[in-house]
């Protein structure tokens, strides 16, 4: 059992994994930075995109990486407008509130993905799915490949943006000090719905990235939205470096307990470390203090 | 007594309706009206008076439910004296996670995320344990004796959920009016300064974490003996969560009847959606999402704050026209 040629494989599949929870994490912990709120509306808007992938290929016949060109500006429009106009307007800038839209927002959401398309599970087809390359000592599944280098390129597209355009630089300055940047005559609530929309961009390729190998149905995103909590407070909330370490170290974690425990309790690993760093460390091992 | 008088009425009027109303529909319609309630007013003490908005009370429910069942399964138990072994069960896991949580000093949305984690948890376990009965589920036997907690007639098991109801609301009336109430509503509207007055914040919150853990945990143990059935998703599963934050959100948070009208209000309106578009899944939740961000976003105090407004408005009008 402890065998590298067991052992390694797990590391990378987990890494891999890991990467697709980095990208969830990654919209969550922007959102948090920014808006200083815990968007609970996060696993809703990914089985939605998921959904959304799945009809572009049954219908459109697109592939999900291609899709994803579509599908995340979509998303951008849609985050957007949730903030902007339901979100924004409905919380009174009152956090409480906030925390109780964002989880009203996503019981309409997964529940009208529930009455429109039922608890089916669906998958798409594709002939690469399982299609692998030799890298030597072990065998790579194609899609996770390819997911593994989407997210970093996504990851550097999110850099550029928040250091080298000005909306970006607007953004870190109403994460930084909201009044002073109002005062300086930036549109708060225009920046806080932007960084919503990134958020769930993120989220939407997430989604492109994972139905080639995954599949969807309306409660699909949660799993993976309560391991990206877990890796948000484990990297610290709102930080960015946190959320693409704590994806992989999750990823890891997963798989190597999933190869010695089961895969049910191999969850249960995941909530355990989550409240252990809750209640020992909860600025996480990256955060600056809350 | 003040205030007592309409908690007196509204049981008194409650208690009355299964005199009136004969079909079972109905009834069973208000049981689960008054379970939810139930569980909404364990919610309202730590969330409404409290503020600390938990998003994980099924972790109570289920421990509830789950202790009556297998006690009186595995164990022979009788279903009295589970009942309240339910109950008891509950307010430890509550004085469990309060004490691990507020000792961390978590507030806001890490609490939150905190309690969400811990009901998650016990739903995995749940749903794996063999005492549990795992993902099959634990049954208990038909047995309509009143000496095994069970009834024919489906007034009886209304009058008992009605009798816990009216308890829980005397606690909340209680708690308005004692010093540890007070206390408490310190501690929600601004911790560090009820700290700085001598407020011992971490005790006050444990304990109405206890009280209220205790409550929800009372509505788990009736759910157990009403349906005699509990798996890991009915008891631990997000859904009662929902439902307990959402009935007194809408209701009114912090006030004694918040819970009871949110509960009555939204279940109407779910039995209301399911008669104009048909018996679908999701529908009625649909319909609690979009009340509840309404309620939110138009009316913060719930449905009894809207009332109060009015009430206020009529007052001010009179004023006027007495000195006009």
């Amino acid at each position: 059992m402890f065998s590298p040629v067991i052992l390694i494989p797990a590391i990378l599949n987990g890494l891999m994994t890991g990467a697709v929870y980095a990208l969830v994490a990654l919209g969550l912990t922007l959102i948090y930075g920014v808006l200083h709120i815990i968007n609970f509306a996060h696993g809703a808007l990914l089985s939605a995109a998921m959904f959304a992938a799945f009809f572009a290929f049954s219908l459109l016949g697109l592939d999900p990486y291609v899709a994803a060109l579509l599908i995340a500006p979509l998303f951008f429009a849609i985050g957007y407008c949730l903030q902007r106009f339901v979100i924004g307007p409905a919380s009174h800038g009152d956090d409480r509130n906030m925390l109780l839209v964002t989880l009203g927002v996503a019981i309409v959401v997964e529940n009208a993905l529930l009455y429109a398309f039922r608890a089916d599970t669906r998958t798409i087809d594709l002939p690469y799915a399982f299609e692998t390359i030799n890298i030597g000592f072990t065998f790579l599944a194609i899609p996770r490949v390819i997911g593994f280098v989407a997210v970093f390129a996504v990851a550097l597209v999110l850099w550029t943006i928040m250091n080298l355009t000005d909306a970006g630089k607007a953004i870190r300055a109403v994460a930084k000090e909201k009044l002073g940047a109002e005062l300086a005559g930036i549109d708060v609530a225009h920046v806080y719905a932007m960084t919503f929309g990134l958020g769930t961009a993120c989220v939407a390729i997430a989604a492109c990235l994972l139905m080639p190998t995954f599949y969807v149905n309306p409660t699909a995103g949660n799993a993976f939205v309560l391991v990206a909590f877990t890796i948000v407070v484990l990297g610290g909330m709102g930080s960015v470096p946190g959320a693409l370490i704590g994806g992989l170290v999750v990823g890891v974690v997963e798989s190597l307990s999933g190869l010695f425990l089961g895969e049910s309790l191999g969850q249960i690993g995941i909530f355990l470390i989550f409240i252990a760093v809750l209640l020992v460390r909860p600025t996480g091992l990256f955060g600056a203090k809350a | 007594m003040k205030g007592l008088a309409p908690i007196l009425a509204a049981i008194v009027v409650l208690a009355a309706v299964p005199l009136v109303v004969e079909s079972n529909t109905t009834l069973n319609f208000l049981v689960t009206t008054l379970l939810i309630a139930l569980a909404g007013q364990g919610w309202n003490i730590l969330g409404g008076y409290g503020g600390q908005y938990s998003f994980g009370h099924a972790a109570f429910f289920g421990t509830g439910a789950y202790v009556t069942a297998i006690l009186q399964v595995r164990f022979g138990v009788n279903a009295w004296p589970a009942f309240a072994a339910g109950i008891a069960a509950g307010a430890f896991v509550g004085a469990v996670i309060g004490a691990l949580t507020f000792r961390a000093g978590l507030r806001g949305s890490y609490f939150a995320l905190v309690t969400l984690a811990f009901a998650e948890v016990l739903r995995i376990l749940a749903s794996v344990a063999p005492i549990t009965g795992a993902g099959v589920g634990t049954l208990i036997k038909l047995d309509l004796h009143v000496s095994a907690l069970q009834f024919q007639s489906r007034a009886v098991f209304y009058w008992v959920i009605l009798a816990l109801v009216a308890v829980s609301l005397l606690i909340a009336h209680a708690l308005e009016r004692t010093r540890f109430g007070a206390w408490l509503i310190a501690v929600r509207e601004n911790e560090d300064a009820a700290k700085a007055l001598g407020v011992d914040a971490f005790k006050v919150k444990l304990g109405a974490m206890v009280i209220s853990a205790a409550i929800t945990a009372a509505a788990g143990c009736f759910y157990a003996q009403y349906f005699l059935f509990v798996d890991s998703g009915i008891a631990y599963g997000t859904r009662m969560s929902i439902e307990a934050l959402l009935t007194p959100i809408i209701g009114g948070a912090g006030t004694v009847f918040g819970p009871l009208v949110g509960a009555l209000l939204v279940k109407a309106l779910g039995e209301g959606a399911t008669w104009i578009a048909g018996d679908a899944p999701g529908l009625n939740l649909i319909v609690y999402g979009c009340v509840l961000v309404l309620v939110i976003g138009f009316a913060p105090r719930g449905v009894i704050g809207i009332f109060r407004g009015l009430y206020r408005g009529l007052l001010a009008g009179k004023r006027e026209a007495a000195h006009g």
